[in-house]
């Protein structure tokens, strides 16, 4: 892993920035060029709801390479209360405790490993919210 | 545009070559095939692949295996668009003789996965997908369809058998096809009974890690065999912006734009080759085809109506599951089986009176959908 590679992302993986549709106010994430809804080119900077729900999730027995160590995980789709969906893993969860509808939120924790010398890199995973009382 | 046939298909066994490289293998298939097609000469190259970079840190495969064949002087080249590798490569194929451009060219589909360790092939097929929003979540390709798995089991009710017997008949079709990986039958009991590779899937639901090559010669000269379509689509890249994740929406592109072309609807094929790199992937594609309504298919598998003697035989050889998956050879197997049912030369697979068959490759979560549809003359 290059550190330009991760650096250049770093703003969007740590805040969770996506972008705002200015046509059709879809909420897109990860950024691109331009709305893969209706095409338009202006698109908005914006924050993403760092609270969900699970639509669906499965957990991660056999890893690819770099992962290996955080195996068994859990990998949910996941629908933001401001409507963009994400795809992250699920932490601070036992798989029998997932299930669809699982209210989540989003956390900063550690991604992977390059090797010993390599960058360790960071980003979002999300975890079950525990309400206050 | 003119007719395109198929002159010569050649297989070989899916399995763990461990003495056979990348190209001894492609040379295998690709020399039986051309001994088959009787051309007179070959005038373009295409070269299958979907993992040679990671796995065997080979590129420019086009020129190598050229070489390899002693095909100085045409052009070659590797055709990539992940497990859709072979569709894609068989429509590019089959683009340059119909337009007029090329008489007869060599299609070879070819993976070696046994060389790298699980870890590395899981990494290999993860390239299918975003590299820095969807791998980086640690996903694999099993466990993206594990989320549709889920997904569908719980808007339908479908029942984990229901899904299962997918590859339980997929099992029982590659008994005696001599190029299947796994030619053996699995039941639904043993196949729930296996461990969790992503759950809710289990380890036998999905298709294995194999060697493989595959080969056919397309030529405009008048054959048994006509391509009667080959279409390519392609959906939105992340399943996150998709309306549903559920319709795989390439697919039903694909097929309608095939099914146009060949002029024909979903009742006039005879026997199909699906894309069940997973069993929902599978039972998801017989209902964007257009073979079963949404959410019945798990149930319309499970009814036996796939099997080779059923309304609709699928996966004849035994499919991704049973014959094998190596990769980017996956939609050449697919086509040169099609074939071969229709030429009446699958033996111990053999359909009955087969005049029409449907080949299904796709790429990431049909990402890319790839459909070829042959028809006997």
């Amino acid at each position: 892993m290059s550190v330009p590679r991760y650096w250049r992302e770093i703003k969007y993986r740590y805040r969770l920035i996506g972008e705002l549709c200015t046509e059709c106010g879809a909420i897109i994430f990860p950024r691109r060029s331009l709305c893969p809804h209706c095409g338009c080119r202006e698109l908005e900077e914006c924050k993403l709801s760092e609270t969900g729900t699970v639509l669906s999730w499965t957990v991660i027995q056999h890893p690819p390479k770099g992962y290996e160590k955080y195996a068994p995980y859990v990998v949910a789709l996941i629908k933001l209360d401001d409507g963009a969906q994400i795809l992250s893993q699920v932490v601070d969860v036992e798989p029998e405790e997932m299930r669809v509808g699982l209210r989540v939120e989003a956390t900063f924790r550690r991604v992977r490993e390059d090797g010993s010398s390599g960058i360790i890199e960071y980003g979002y995973k999300f975890r079950p919210i525990i309400e206050e009382p | 545009m003119r007719p395109v046939y198929i002159a010569g298909v050649a297989l070989t066994p899916i399995g763990e070559h461990w003495e056979l490289s990348l190209r001894d293998l492609a040379c295998e298939a690709a020399l039986k095939a051309l001994e088959k097609a009787e051309v007179e000469r070959i005038d373009a190259l295409y070269v299958s692949n979907m993992g040679a970079a990671p796995l065997q840190s080979q590129l420019h495969l086009g020129a190598l295996m050229a070489d390899a064949l002693g095909l100085y002087g045409l052009p070659a080249m590797r055709v990539e668009a992940a497990q859709a590798s072979g569709g894609v490569a068989v429509h590019e194929a089959h683009l340059a003789v119909a337009s007029g451009l090329y008489d007869s060219v060599l299609v070879i589909g070819v993976e070696k996965m046994s060389d790298a360790l699980p870890q590395e092939v899981r990494s290999a097929l993860a390239m299918a997908e975003d590299q820095e929003y969807t791998a980086y979540t640690g996903v694999t390709d099993v466990g993206l369809c594990a989320l549709l798995h889920r997904l569908y089991m719980e808007r339908y009710e479908a029942e984990p058998e229901e899904v299962a017997a997918l590859a339980a008949i997929s099992h029982e079709h590659a008994v005696g096809c001599p190029h299947a990986q796994y030619p053996f039958r699995v039941s639904v009991e043993r196949i729930l009974s296996s461990p969790m590779e992503a759950d809710p899937i289990h380890m036998l639901e999905c298709s294995g890690i194999g060697d493989g090559a595959a080969a056919l010669v397309l030529t405009a000269d008048r054959g048994d065999v006509e391509i009667a379509a080959s279409t390519v689509a392609v959906d939105h890249f992340f399943l996150t912006e998709r309306s549903d994740p559920l319709t795989l929406e390439a697919v039903g592109t694909a097929s309608k734009r095939a099914y146009e072309r060949a002029g024909i609807s979903p009742r006039d094929i005879d026997l199909v080759e699906l894309h069940d790199s997973t069993t929902i992937i599978g039972i998801l594609s017989l209902e964007e085809l257009g073979f079963v309504e949404k959410g019945f298919g798990a149930r319309y598998v499970s009814e036996g109506n796939v099997r080779r003697d059923g309304e609709l035989p699928v996966n004849t050889f035994g499919g991704l599951k049973a014959r094998g998956n190596p990769v980017g050879a996956t939609g050449i197997y697919q086509v040169a089986e099609i074939a071969l049912q229709l030429l009446g030369e699958a033996g111990r697979c053999q359909v009955e009176d087969a005049e029409v068959g449907l080949a299904e490759n796709l790429g990431g979560v049909a990402s890319t959908a790839t459909i070829t549809i042959l028809r006997r003359h």
